[in-house]
């Protein structure tokens, strides 16, 4: 039985797993104190539990609990990484490098830091979303203080060389930030390996609830952070304000799960989007974003010549899906990490990003194989472009008539 | 589990049913993210604006004026950095009795350059009027002290800020629910606000904001909540936290009632212990007690009252690990020795009578066997 609106939009967020629900709730009904009580059995089973959950964090990721400081969200995680750490280093330098493909979490946060003084390298990426480490080599200065560059991109999907990146940023004595919202889960993620200072986590990214994520924070070498949010002294110092207990145990339920269950999870995501890949490449002029196999299982980021952007959306209403990153879509302006790839505006418009995810079923992957080929044939119908092309014409040598 | 009488509402309070049945969809089959174009996104983004639209009845808000955070920390130090961020650094004042979430940012506000003053309080609890500066920009006074439950005459100090060009903010975590709040009436610049404080969940608070005042983002990226609070909106807690602010104006005259007579038992079984109430003198909140027993450790009593099967706190939970005496109560004159003693007792709209009658028995029986032993110890 297909609900619809078919949900293929994991990577705008995810339904929290009933199992995670099932561990919460009694967290937010029976037990319900504050973990910083430290007068009563409320507040000490909010905290154990609060401990387990980070315990269950740190596992995923192979760090030490004690790296872990919860936040409200990976946003509040890079602003975190990036504004604590850039203050922190000011004296060591000013000079903080990311991607042009980066979430706007990051992005914003790098353009504050550039109004208060800091000078940014905002790197292009290859035609194939990756980044280009010889470029990245190139703008590596010596009052460089701060990298930041996600492990998977939101929009894309594609997984960036973190292994490398570390390893350069770490002979230069870089601090080296990851966004990894869009990674946990989909990819092993192993920080006694990777040389990464700084690593955001997402509990909603990972069938976990939303409002809650956590900042991994490295003890050996020891790096240190400017909190940016001060009172009661909660997470050492490093993050102020009362736990959410519930949000918590949630998250790292939703942590264990995935450790548990990512392996086998990710062969069945695998074979589901490569379906939906075979079953819409024999569509024409239809163009993947973003490298194949550098990328995660879950998605596929497709562009669909001579069909406008908002009609398609439109036009597939039985299926949830996204054009461009949920955090952008309030602004109809063409995707910019599609733009940063080399796509025209036109072609970035048209694009669509399915995300699927643990809950997606092959019947729902066939009916969006279907309802693409027929929509997309009826707007190229209606399209004079699609006409021309198919007549022969050299849409690039047309002079087009202004009115 | 071992379930003790719950009587630390301040530091946090059950969850309200109405509130878990408003929630658990939004943990469940509705999971859009509100940012998100098609129904599960627009869904969520309409349960949003309802959420958003309560929390401002219930405070005398306009829907505008109203925005999400994930808690009364975050809220208080997005006013008071974000304020500060955006005018020339000058005099920040708050009171000597704040929560530390208001007084921490402030102190940081003098690495950029401000100036920071603390406005005393009197024995009674009572911040000094007079004590504003007049040439202080950014001024702070919580409407409800967490730990004396005493209230602050805060349209005074807003009709004082604003003759003086000042932005005044209230931190009123504590106040609502407990006693009327309105911010237009009020006439604050700004006031911070919790959900857990009122049975809504942890992970949800507010600040409501006039919109003059011009504020920089704590947390950039997305340009959520009016590029003023950005991060995929935690909607469960927030549909939470709209229907606790609901529940809480709407019973809020029978429950005051409710809770002035169950402190007033607590009242009189402390006094008959020969205990001092703090802040006794001035206007307090209807459901706080805040008192030491002669020669009785603060910390020592909690823990005996909860192996009695009755929870409460020595002091605000946040520094319910330090072994100072509270801030507060030092700020108000009162001898370490005594206030050492502090206990807090705070009820709720989950308490009964039987839970007060009850307390007071065990306060009594505590009290006497560890008079008894002290007096053994002095033999």
């Amino acid at each position: 039985m297909l609900k619809f609106p078919i949900y293929l939009d994991y990577s705008a967020t995810t339904p929290v797993d009933p199992r995670v629900a099932a561990k919460m709730i009694p967290w937010l009904t029976e037990h319900f104190g504050n973990p910083a009580s430290r007068s009563h059995a409320y507040g000490w089973d909010a905290e154990a539990a609060v401990e387990e959950a980070r315990e269950q964090v740190a596992k995923l990721v192979n760090a030490d609990p004690k790296e872990i400081v919860w936040t409200s969200g990976a946003t509040e995680s890079n602003n975190l990484a990036i504004k604590g750490a850039a203050h922190f280093y000011s004296g060591k330098g000013k000079h903080i490098i990311t991607l042009r493909t980066e979430h706007k979490a990051v992005l914003d946060t790098f353009r504050e830091l550039e109004r208060e003084g800091f000078e940014a390298t905002y790197l292009d990426p290859k035609e194939d979303g990756l980044i280009d480490l010889d470029a990245f080599r190139a703008a590596l200065r010596p009052d460089t203080v701060l990298v930041s560059i996600m492990f998977v991109n939101n929009e894309i999907g594609v997984i960036q060389p973190i292994a490398e990146i570390g390893e350069i940023c770490r002979e230069k004595g870089i601090i080296f930030h990851v966004d990894a919202a869009q990674a946990t889960g989909k990819v092993v993620i192993d920080l006694d390996k990777l040389k990464v200072d700084l690593m955001s986590f997402s509990a909603h990214k990972t069938y976990g609830p939303k409002g809650i994520g956590a900042l991994y924070v490295r003890r050996k070498p020891r790096i240190r952070l400017e909190a940016q949010m001060h009172g009661g002294g909660h997470e050492r110092g490093l993050r102020s304000g009362t736990l959410a207990t519930h949000q918590i145990v949630g998250m790292g339920e939703a942590f264990r799960i995935a450790r548990e269950e990512m392996g086998a999870e990710n062969e069945r995501i695998r074979m589901l989007r490569d379906r939906l890949l075979k079953g819409l490449q024999d569509i024409e002029a239809t163009y993947v974003n973003g490298d194949l196999e550098a990328r995660v299982p879950h998605n596929l980021n497709i562009s669909f010549a001579y069909v406008e952007g908002e009609s398609l959306i439109m036009a597939i209403k039985e299926v949830a899906v996204s054009s461009g990153s949920a955090c952008t879509s309030a602004s109809l302006e063409p995707s910019y990490v599609l733009r940063a790839l080399g796509r025209e505006d036109e072609l970035a418009h048209s694009s669509i990003r399915f995300s699927i995810g643990r809950f997606t079923t092959e019947e729902e992957i066939d009916f969006t194989i279907d309802l693409l080929h027929r929509k997309i044939g009826k707007l190229r119908e209606l399209s004079p472009l699609w006409e021309m092309v198919k007549e022969g014409i050299d849409l690039n040598t047309v002079q087009w008539a202004h009115h | 589990m071992f379930a003790p009488v719950y009587l630390d509402h301040n530091a946090s309070a059950p969850l309200l049913d109405a509130v878990r049945e408003a929630m658990l969809p939004w943990l469940g089959a509705r999971f859009g993210n509100a940012s998100s174009r098609h129904e599960y996104g627009r869904a969520a983004r309409r349960a949003i604006d309802d959420a958003r639209a309560r929390v401002a009845a219930a405070v005398g808000a306009h829907p505008t004026e109203v925005v999400f955070t994930s808690g009364g920390s975050e809220a208080n130090n997005l006013f008071i950095k974000g304020a500060a961020a955006r005018m020339k650094p000058g005099l920040v004042q708050v009171s000597a009795i704040e929560h530390p979430c208001v007084r921490e940012p402030a102190r940081q506000l003098v690495r950029a350059g401000w100036t920071l003053a603390e406005m005393p309080a009197d024995a009674d609890g009572r911040v000094e009027l007079d004590a504003l500066d007049v040439r202080a920009q950014l001024v702070s006074v919580m409407a409800a002290n967490n730990e004396t439950g005493v209230l602050q005459d805060i349209s005074a100090f807003a009709t004082a800020a604003k003759r003086q060009g000042a932005w005044l903010h209230t931190d009123a975590v504590q106040a609502l629910g407990k006693i009327p709040v309105d911010f237009r009436a009020l006439g604050v610049a700004a006031m911070t606000l919790s959900a857990h404080k009122i049975g809504g969940p942890q992970g949800a608070g507010a600040l409501v904001l006039d919109k003059r005042v011009d504020l920089e983002p704590l947390i950039a990226g997305g340009g959520h909540e009016r590029g003023l609070r950005s991060g995929t909106e935690n909607i469960a807690a927030i549909v939470g936290f709209g229907v606790a602010c609901e529940e809480a104006v709407a019973a809020l005259g029978a429950r005051r009632e409710a809770m002035q007579a169950q402190r007033a038992l607590i009242e009189r079984c402390v006094a008959e212990q020969g205990g001092s109430v703090f802040g006794a003198g001035a206007e307090r909140l209807p459901n706080t007690c805040y008192f030491a027993l002669p020669g009785i450790d603060g910390e020592t009593l909690v823990g005996k009252l909860d192996r009695a099967g009755f929870a409460v706190a020595s002091g605000a939970a946040c520094s319910s690990a330090s072994p100072e005496p509270s801030r507060t109560l030092t700020a108000m004159g009162v001898a370490a020795d005594l206030a050492r003693g502090a206990v807090r007792v705070s009820v709720g709209a989950s308490t009964t009578m039987q839970d007060v009658n009850d307390f007071c028995g065990a306060l009594a029986r505590v009290a006497d066997e560890l008079r008894g032993l002290r007096a053994m110890a002095a033999a």
